[in-house]
């Protein structure tokens, strides 16, 4: 029965694989992902047919609270609340893993007897499984706007109460290693690798998120990886290196793309100077307000319309609306194309997504190495609730904290649009320059409402 | 066997590094949200360890629990996922009507 356990594993290995290798193409990766899944069904069958393995009854319980809460979570989750759920998701993942490991600690006694290899790997996943419980849950929490997107850190301090946790942490394990077996030690590298997942993310501003949620995912990964090794689980093994693998080169591109090291998101770098910088000259400039009727008209006689969008479109579930324009512009003859930057949204990729679902080709969307030197040649950029990622001061204010950040060259434009709810910063908390440039005018408002209004004006047009 | 998973364990990460690294930006969130289903593989850990018959309803409670959120992890990544791809699979098909 081993051997036809490992043999079923190696097929779900070969599936994971090749699963994942659809998900690099878009025409391959729905069947990439149903690949994967079904991958995941023969291990998940195959480990039930290891020999005198009982409780059925808790297991079937188990998995099927787990199938009653997973299915309507992911089938109700609107589109833009996508981000949270991956982290809660993620979440719950790392979660099981410290619970097993728990469970693991009174089953075995406190490891009594168990080789050092699978002691340490044990308290490892339990430490990175609970950091990324709680780490997951406040950037849920951020992602959803229950908690302040804003950094909230304890200054100073921050960085030795981390390093304290994350001492108590690894001493309550060393006691564990050198042979204690009281329970109260393994509950303590719970209790303070769960206070240390939720002081890390605290600090880190929202805009930093995605980041975060991408790199608890790969550590959700490594804690399965590690899971596996002290149960001598191949597939487990397998699987969750796979992840961890995966999930450190997803981080490391998309820190990249915000032109910020890992290290210094997770230090919390964008604090509270932020707000001093920004507000300081800001003072005696005007901003430009206009209206859809004139916006109607600026873009009916463009030749070339570039959309910006961003989360606040994601927020006013504007997409479809944004379509419907960019229709209408075409059948005028207006050459439109959406300019997507890497990190618009909270995610990568999270632009295309809404944009996909409602029905924009495929090949409008140009990434923004493509289409910057386009802007120059553009009548109107309409950004839609895009801030930060089109912020000029990334490129020439040198006391910014986004300098050096790439952005879309919107400011670059012959005429700029931007559709705004109000003034406000945006998820970094900076003042954006391009709202002051005497070529933006700004229209106020809910980006699906406004859209709509400035459609209508352009039918009358 | 330490070492044997070991090896295991390194060519596994080499495996994750050379099918990643060649994703288009546009795949990036269902990407993470596929191989953040995957790592719900811990499932297989809840029931090795429930099925192995462990003593004391604290232990069972625990493990139920984790069990429940290695299926939500799997369950629901994998739905989620599918949900954001299947709106790049009408593309080619719709373009294509187009262009008839």
């Amino acid at each position: 029965m081993i051997n036809l356990r490992t043999s079923l594993y190696i097929v779900a290995f070969a599936m994971f694989i090749y699963g994942l290798m659809g998900l690099t193409g878009p025409r391959t990766a729905v069947r990439g992902n149903l690949i994967a899944a079904a991958g995941m069904v023969v291990a998940i069958v195959a480990t039930l047919l290891t020999p005198h393995i009982g409780d059925w009854p808790l297991i079937i319980l188990g998995i099927g609270l787990g199938v009653l809460v997973g299915i309507p979570a992911a089938r109700q989750v609107k589109m833009t609340a996508m981000p949270q759920m991956v982290a809660l998701f993620n979440g719950v993942g790392g979660g099981a893993v410290a619970l097993i490991s728990w469970a693991e600690f009174r089953h075995s006694g406190g490891f009594a007897g168990d080789a050092a290899y699978v002691i340490v790997a044990s308290l490892f996943a339990t430490i990175i499984g609970a950091l990324s419980f709680w780490g997951s849950l406040v950037a849920f929490g951020k992602l959803q706007e229950i908690v302040p997107g804003r950094p909230i850190s304890a200054g100073r301090l921050q960085q030795p109460l981390n390093a304290l946790l994350l001492l108590g942490a690894i001493g309550c394990a060393i006691a564990i290693g050198a042979g204690d077996h009281h329970e109260l030690l393994i509950i303590g590298v719970l209790i303070f690798a769960s206070v240390l997942g939720l002081v890390v993310v605290l600090p880190i501003g929202g805009a930093d998120m995605p980041v975060v949620v991408s790199l608890l995912n790969a550590c959700t990964g490594l804690s399965a990886a590690a899971t596996g090794l002290a149960l001598n689980n191949t597939a487990m093994i397998v699987a969750g290196m796979i992840v961890g693998a995966s999930g450190s080169i997803l981080t490391d591109q998309m820190a990249k793309a915000m032109n910020r090291s890992i290290v210094s998101i997770v230090a919390g770098g964008f604090g509270g100077q932020v707000v001093a910088v920004a507000t300081g000259d800001s003072v005696d400039r005007t901003v430009r307000a206009t209206s859809a009727s004139d916006v109607a008209i600026q873009m009916a006689y463009a030749n070339r319309v570039i959309v910006v969008p961003g989360y606040g479109m994601a927020v006013a579930q504007a997409q479809h609306v944004v379509r419907d324009l960019a229709k209408l512009l075409e059948d005028k003859g207006v050459e439109v194309t959406y300019a997507i930057h890497p990190v618009a949204g909270r995610m990568p990729g999270h632009m295309n997504v809404l944009l996909a679902e409602a029905d924009v080709p495929y090949d409008q969307l140009k990434d923004m190495d493509d289409i910057n030197d386009e802007f120059a040649r553009t009548d109107v950029a309409l950004v839609v609730g895009a801030n930060d990622v089109t912020n000029p001061a990334a490129r020439n204010d040198p006391s910014s904290p986004i300098h050096g950040m790439p952005i879309l060259d919107v400011d670059h434009a012959k005429t700029v649009i931007v559709l705004k709810r109000s003034m406000n910063t945006g998820f970094a908390g900076i003042e954006n320059q391009l709202y002051f440039d005497p070529k933006t005018s700004m229209l106020f408002g809910d980006a699906k409402t406004m859209v709509g209004k400035v459609i209508e004006e352009l039918k009358a047009v | 066997m330490l070492l044997q998973n070991l090896a295991i364990l390194v060519l596994a990460g080499f495996i994750g590094f050379a099918v990643i690294s060649k994703v288009p930006n546009t795949l990036h969130t269902p990407l993470m949200s596929g191989t953040n289903a995957i790592h719900g593989i811990v499932l297989l850990g809840g029931l090795i360890v429930l099925g192995a018959g462990v003593h004391g309803v604290l232990s069972k409670v625990i493990l139920v629990i984790a069990i429940m959120f290695g299926t939500i992890n799997v369950v629901g990544g994998f739905l989620v996922t599918d949900r954001m791809l299947g709106m790049f699979k009408r593309k080619p098909a719709e373009r294509s009507q187009g262009e008839q």
